[in-house]
């Protein structure tokens, strides 16, 4: 065992602080927050690949057909808050479009409700 | 699924996506009920340690470690091609609490499992969605060799309102999930029927 005083930062520390490298350490995103099941959608825009860092790249390519961030975030495996920087920044160049989703809880109408019965129902 | 080309305006379709969380301590089988139902899906998050969660988790040796990983599981069941279920799996230690805040936003409701054995383990949750207001139904999940509890005895040691559902579940079995979910669904029907939601459009 290691003395106390050698505080080695292994792997079990490392990955922890690494992610947020590539936000450049920003932890906040920018501009209106979004759900976790808030749809993403990449944007007709053209962008240039070679402005965007790989992991923005991923994220804009996972959003080509209309996903959620949550699935997104599991996709590319990055932690949900370097995730959310990442389309915010997308969102802010035009990329995506990132809209709330159309039924939150206090909108959840009785022929919704109705709707997710019968389709649990018929699983 | 065709959801058509997106225009400028954010133009897809009715999309709807419903949040359902499922709570309870840990070990109770969240992951096994969302597993059962849905195609489990891993999500990591990292977060700030609170002052908090500092002075429960050892941070010896990695003084510098100001975040935390905390990973979970969500599922995702599409009903329809524009209605989508999302289940999440909250971490159940009140030290998650931020977490459950962003997730409970919006959501339908929650389904409380909780162990006969560990009823205890299942009070914060059931604190957090009382004290929020969100409709919640409490399933048991029948583990083999627990005790078996009337429910109506499982409703007066947890101190739950009358007309809240509490049924008995198999995480395991798919029909058993199901019907955890259809219970809190019908719940929440119920519950709108007798409140007419009032404000918003």
């Amino acid at each position: 065992m290691p003395s106390n005083d050698e505080r080695w930062l292994d792997a079990e520390a490392g990955p922890v602080v690494r992610p947020y490298a590539l936000t450049q350490g920003r932890t906040r995103h920018t501009g209106e927050s979004f759900d976790l099941v808030a749809s993403v959608m990449a944007t007709r825009t053209f962008a240039d690949p070679a402005a965007l860092a790989p992991e923005h790249i991923s994220v804009l390519h996972l959003a080509r057909v209309p996903t959620t961030v949550a699935d997104i975030a599991s996709d590319v495996d990055l932690p949900l808050g370097v995730v959310r920087i990442i389309l915010a920044d997308l969102r802010e160049l035009g990329l995506v479009v990132i809209s709330t989703p159309v039924v939150m809880a206090e909108r959840i109408d009785k022929h919704t409700l109705r709707e997710v019965l019968n389709g649990l129902r018929g699983l | 699924m065709d959801y058509g080309v997106s225009d400028s305006a954010g133009g897809n379709r009715q999309y709807r996506a419903i949040k359902i969380l499922l709570a309870g301590g840990f070990g109770v089988g969240k992951t096994t009920l969302v597993g059962a139902v849905s195609e489990i899906r891993p999500l990591r998050t990292e977060e700030p340690l609170t002052e908090g969660s500092m002075r429960t988790d050892s941070t010896f040796g990695v003084e510098g470690k100001t975040t935390t990983t905390v990973a979970m599981d969500f599922g995702r069941i599409s009903l329809r091609s524009d209605l989508v279920l999302y289940l999440f799996g909250t971490p159940g230690q009140q030290r998650f609490w931020f977490m459950w805040d962003e997730l409970a936003i919006g959501a339908l409701g929650a389904v409380v499992l909780a162990d006969t054995r560990r009823l205890a383990d299942s009070f914060p949750a059931i604190d957090y969605f009382e004290r929020r207001q969100i409709p919640f139904i409490v399933a048991l999940n029948c583990f083999e060799g627990a005790p078996r509890y009337d429910t109506e005895d499982v409703r007066l040691a947890l101190d739950l309102e009358a007309d809240l559902p509490i049924i008995l579940c198999d995480a395991r079995s798919k029909d058993s999930a199901k019907e955890a979910l259809i219970t809190l669904v019908e719940h929440v029907l119920v519950t709108a029927s007798e409140e007419p939601l009032s404000g918003i459009a």
